[in-house]
């Protein structure tokens, strides 16, 4: 009697073994491509060590100092040591001789800037809160917002709350991000980013409006998912069989309707939120927050590798650290994930 | 089938000794495992033997019913004829040439001479294309130009299989299911194919439309001296249209007979049962339950199919042989053959085995499951018994699967007529120790 | 409601009641229809269907796809829920009336006093609860009991119904069951709270035969032993022969003929019941004749042929005079005893058609 728990429990233990490994091979496959696209395809497209090597000095084509970068970088070695001393730097830290003294990038390294003389890993370490505090509040929001609206339109399907909302749910879909945050930002002005372990109800009247400007886009487009995926789960066999217990309406549509018809929703969920936590460009550019989408931006317009590098990594480590909890998430909702 | 039927060269009644005329399909061994992969890798962690092993062959001119529950191989097997899909073994000859193997374009030709019919009448009809369209669609595909041209041709076989030529140029929507089931027969006869394949060919249409589509199969046949494979899982169905019947369990022919010989003599414990469950649409005969042999459970799984004769689990008159010997398809009587060691009317093949009933009694005592353990664990069980731990478990209920054996089943009289003397009575003996487990007192 | 029993009987006489006494059968449906608005038009699903049934008896309703049999058995439990479902007539369950009843009163029978199986287990149960999380839920609805009482009840009824290692199943999910043993659980979710009523919509259908038999076995022991009435709804003779007490066959929504079933199967009255029998392969014996189809195909329900709705397909359709099947409904009549037909042919046409050119083929 006490065998069949242990034996599910073992499957589910087993499901999430299987899960967060594979995750962790995944951002090693992430990290590689990565490297290799930063590294490998300038050469491809006809750059030679030596340019490489200059866009690390600035504006001092000095031979000796290109030769040198060139040697405390490792260009000239194989790029699978490259990748290794990457790799190396970002568990244990890395040391490159530049000009006369030494620059150390402390653990975990993911590169320095040579154009700012700054390590990046601060800097990101800088940003991510202002990022996160963005993509979380206004996940929040769009998500209680996007299901009840959806819920309520389904229910009452052609009713005129339901015709209202999904027209707004058009329009807001339909409206640009860089548009609608401006015309909020002409009505409310602008506010400074105040870190929420300062000031937590500063920090949080700092970021309402970019919030509600980014959760208009995307509150609309999960009202629509959320109103099409209950009309299909209102529909199923199961919710007439719940109907057919007796259980009052309510109750079908929360317990056996709503949970089936969010489903869905968390995948498209956990890819949204880890796309924003990359970094909400238009967003952090429109209301002037100096987050990693700033930071990516800042380092592509300056031709600095190593910032859009390091952004690009957290990006890939966001969106595979969100795709693992989708799955954990996923399994625990639907038997049939974690039992087969 | 009918009267008109039996005035065409009946070959059925040349007997299933192989001496008749030139089979037109020969299939001989024939296997489809499919593969059960695991993990990113694609490692191999099993096979659904789909189909396992059969041997058979199609005489031009009649029809086989191929007749089975759902997971016996019945529809693999009719896609592996028709090689729209490669077998894993065995050999399918058609008129003579293997294309057991043969590649796509060689088998292209062969094409026109099988064709196949589907059960789904919505699904299996592109709804962008006309019913000219498609019924036309053969004839482009193999580069045929019929004399009077495509259009003509189509129009007569609309015309053929009961559908108003002028309906030529509408989409598959605006018709029936049973109209659909008609365009389908169309554009499989298109061709004018030798043999044809038809995979549940009235199991989605309704009672009406199902004997309207059944004549006109019959129909055709007559007038274009047509083959026909049928895969059915109604028996009424199968009874009706077939000269001769082959009945599957779990990947293996248990028995291939005469309709005749094996509707009114089961020999298969099988097969059996399957008649013994069917419904009769006749309400007088409601009281007689004791007719009927209720089979504990479900199929076991494919992926792990039970040693010996696969139906031993279930099998009421399983001995110890039957779990160890796989019996072979013998031909047991003219045109009638089965695999089976301990036949229902006929002589008992392994007499004096010990019946496996008694064996698994004390098992079921020392296990100690449930008091109304069933077959139906098999399936879950073999799924997981690649888990060390399920393997133990998976002995018990597979051997306490034994005792499902109805008492009813003492008694039973084969479906039909009233001579079940021999092989009822053989079985009278062990099932009443047995019917304690049974879950119905 | 309850009050208006009897003067209400009076209306449910205008239409021919196989019972003559003053109150309701067990289970009495009066005049039934369901239409549903369309953007297409009124679909006319259930059109004016009354029947009797005690308690203890099954009932088999026999019909094609769209003949109304399922949308019949929703309309009695109550589940067309679409605002566009207009549902009129009477249900009587027990000397209750459940039409004018308002929906709350028909949520607290359903489940308790009527339940309903389904015709697909897998699509019926949902797929993320346990198989016993959902029989729980089903007896605590109804009843006042903690969590391990229901839990017991619901594993008595697991074992009632054939499932082996009850306590270990309680915990599987749907996909973790084969076919027939979710149409076990799916018959243990029925009747954990004892119903009187039992529906079944195709309950075997999707079922392989061998298990057919099982759950047909189940259903008729369990019937025994309850004493509950059945609604058994089917599109199988086989079936219907097998279970039922007495039978009505359906077409476009209306039914056309009704009695015992021995007088349906033996003495059958209409042309379409005829037209089933004769479609029907019999697997129980060898057969010389070809089969004998209804042609054509199921009318339209939005467009009803006029008339008798079947006459566009019937043989017979020139047989009674001045093209009344064209032109008039007919009403169900009484035949004999509890045996009605709804066919404009005189009931001397009728038997010698059956017992001369119908009969003989079977």
């Amino acid at each position: 009697m006490t065998r069949p728990p242990a034996r599910r429990r073992t499957a589910v233990a087993a499901y999430i073994i299987r899960r967060v490994f594979a995750a962790v091979l995944l951002l090693l496959v992430v990290s590689a491509v990565t490297f290799a696209i930063f590294f490998l395809v300038p050469r491809l497209g006809g750059q030679t060590l030596d340019s490489m090597a200059a866009q690390y000095v600035g504006k001092s084509p000095d031979p000796d100092v290109i030769a040198a970068v060139k040697k405390n970088l490792g260009l000239d070695q194989p790029l699978y040591l490259q990748y290794w001393h990457f790799i190396k730097g970002i568990v244990v830290g890395a040391e490159y001789q530049f000009g006369p003294d030494p620059v150390t990038c402390n653990a975990p390294c993911f590169g320095y800037s040579f154009k700012t003389h700054t390590e990046i890993w601060p800097q990101l370490v800088d940003r991510i809160p202002v990022t996160l505090s963005l993509a979380v509040g206004a996940a929040v929001i769009w998500v209680i917002s996007g299901v009840a609206i959806g819920v309520v339109s389904a229910l009452k399907r052609g009713s005129f709350f339901d015709r209202i909302s999904m027209g707004v749910a058009l329009a807001g879909v339909s409206l640009p991000m860089f548009f609608t945050g401006l015309v909020v930002l002409a009505l409310f002005g602008n506010g400074e980013y105040v870190p929420f372990t300062d000031d937590p109800v500063a920090w949080a009247s700092s970021l309402v409006l970019p919030w509600c400007t980014l959760a208009l886009l995307y509150s609309a487009l999960y009202a629509r998912l959320t109103r099409a995926g209950m009309l299909e789960t209102m529909g199923e066999d199961y919710i007439r069989t719940a109907r057919a217990k007796g259980l009052k309406e309510r109750k079908v549509v929360v317990k056996h309707g709503l949970r089936s018809a969010l489903t869905p929703l968390v995948t498209i969920f956990g890819m949204d939120f880890a796309l924003l936590l990359g970094g909400a460009v238009i967003t952090e550019r429109v209301f002037s927050f100096q987050g990693l989408g700033a930071f990516a931006i800042q380092g592509v317009t300056t031709a600095d590798l190593p910032k859009v590098m390091g952004v690009t990594l957290v990006a890939a480590f966001f969106i595979v650290i969100c795709n693992l909890l989708v799955d954990l998430v996923y399994a625990a909702i639907d038997p049939r994930v974690r039992l087969s | 089938m009918t009267e008109l039927k039996k005035k065409t060269p009946a070959p059925a009644a040349a007997g299933s000794d192989g001496s008749g005329p030139e089979p037109l399909l020969k299939v001989d061994g024939l296997v489809k495992h499919f593969p059960i992969t695991k993990g990113i890798l694609k490692r191999k962690v099993g096979a659904v033997q789909a189909v396992d092993g059969l041997t058979f062959d199609v005489r031009p001119g009649e029809t086989l019913g191929v007749v089975g529950e759902s997971g016996c191989g019945k529809s693999t097997m009719g896609r592996l004829v028709t090689r729209l899909l490669e077998p894993t073994g065995g050999k399918v000859e058609f008129q003579g040439r293997d294309i057991t193997h043969m590649s796509a374009g060689k088998l292209r030709p062969m094409r026109r001479d099988i064709q196949m019919i589907f059960q789904d009448p919505y699904g299996s009809l592109n709804p962008r294309h006309t019913v000219g369209g498609i019924v036309g669609t053969p004839f482009r595909l193999q580069g045929v130009k019929p004399q009077d041209g495509v259009k003509a041709e189509v129009q007569r076989l609309l015309e053929l299989v009961g559908l108003n030529p002028e309906h030529y140029n509408r989409y598959p929507h605006e018709f029936s299911g049973g109209q659909r089931q008609r365009i389908g027969i169309a554009r499989a006869l298109a061709l004018k194919p030798k043999l044809v394949v038809a995979d549940e060919p009235v199991s989605a249409l309704d009672v009406s439309i199902q004997a309207q589509v059944v004549n006109l199969l019959d129909d055709l046949q007559d007038e274009l001296g047509l083959t026909y494979m049928i895969i059915a899982h109604d028996l009424s169905v199968i009874r009706h249209v077939s000269d001769r019947i082959a009945v599957m369990y779990l990947g293996k022919i248990v028995e291939l007979a005469d309709r005749k010989s094996l509707y009114e003599a089961p020999m298969h414990p099988y097969t059996k049962a399957l008649m013994s469950a069917v419904p009769v649409p006749d309400p007088r005969r409601r009281g007689a339950k004791s007719d009927r042999i209720l089979l504990k459970g479900d199929v076991p799984s494919p992926i792990s199919p039970p040693t010996g004769c696969r139906f031993h689990t279930r099998c009421w008159k399983a001995t110890k042989i039957c779990g160890t010997t796989e019996p072979p398809l013998l031909q047991l009587k003219t045109g009638h053959q089965v695999a089976c060691h301990h036949p229902e009317n006929g002589e008992d093949l392994a007499p004096g085995d010990a019946p496996l009933v008694a064996d698994v009694i004390t098992v079921k005592s020392t296990a100690a499951t449930a008091p109304a353990a069933e077959a139906d664990e098999a399936g879950t069980v073999a799924e997981e018994a690649t888990e060390p731990e399920a393997s133990a478990e998976a002995a018990a209920p597979e051997a306490s699967e034994g005792p499902a054996t109805p008492e009813e089943s003492a008694e039973a009289a084969p479906d039909g007529d009233g001579d079940g003397e021999s092989g009822g009575k053989a079985s009278a003996a062990t099932p009443s120790e047995a019917s304690e487990d049974s879950p119905k007192e | 409601m309850s009050g208006a029993t009897k003067k209400d009987s009076q209306a449910a006489d205008a239409v021919p009641a196989p019972r003559s006494g003053d109150d309701h059968a067990f289970l009495s449906v009066r005049n039934l229809s369901v239409h549903f608005d369309t953007d297409d038009g009124l679909v006319k699903s259930v059109d004016g269907v009354s029947f009797d049934l005690e308690a203890g008896q099954t009932l088999g309703i026999v019909g094609e796809s769209g003949s109304g049999k399922s949308v019949t058995s929703l309309g009695i439990m109550g589940l067309h829920t679409s605002e566009r479902a207009r549902i009129g007539g009477e249900i009587w369950l027990d000397g209750e009336e459940l039409i004018g009843s308002g929906p709350e009163r028909v949520r607290k029978l359903r489940g308790q006093k009527m339940a309903m199986i389904f015709q697909d287990p897998l699509s019926a149960l949902h797929p993320y609860y346990s198989i016993g999380a959902q029989i729980v839920e089903a007896h605590r609805v109804h009843n006042k009991v903690d969590k391990k009482t229901a839990r017991k009840r619901a594993i008595e009824m697991l074992d009632r119904v054939g499932i082996p290692e009850p306590h270990r199943r309680y915990e599987d999910y749907p996909h973790q069951f084969s076919g027939g043993m979710r149409q076990r659980a799916m018959i243990a979710m029925a009747l954990v709270n004892n119903p009187q009523l039992l529906i079944a919509d195709e309950p075997t259908t999707a079922l392989d035969v061998t298990v057919q038999a099982q759950i047909l076995d189940l259903i008729r022991d369990l019937q025994k032993e309850f004493g509950s009435a059945v609604v058994m709804i089917t599109h199988d003779l086989g079936v219907v022969a097998e279970i039922a007490d007495s039978l009505l066959v359906m077409y476009a929504g209306r039914c056309i003929e009704r009695g015992t079933a021995e007088k349906v199967f033996y003495e059958p009255q209409h042309p379409y019941t005829w037209g089933l029998l004769g479609s029907m392969p019999r697997i129980d014996r060898e057969q010389t004749e070809r089969l004998i189809p209804v042609k054509g195909s199921p009318p339209s329900l939005i467009n009803v042929p006029s008339g008798c709705a079947f006459h566009p397909r019937c043989p017979y359709a020139d047989v009674p005079p001045d093209n009344i099947t064209r032109t008039e409904r007919p009403e169900l009549q009484q035949v004999s005893d509890g045996h009605y037909s709804a066919c404009h042919m005189s009931r001397e046409q009728r038997e010698r058609i059956w017992t001369e050119e119908i009969a003989p083929k079977l």
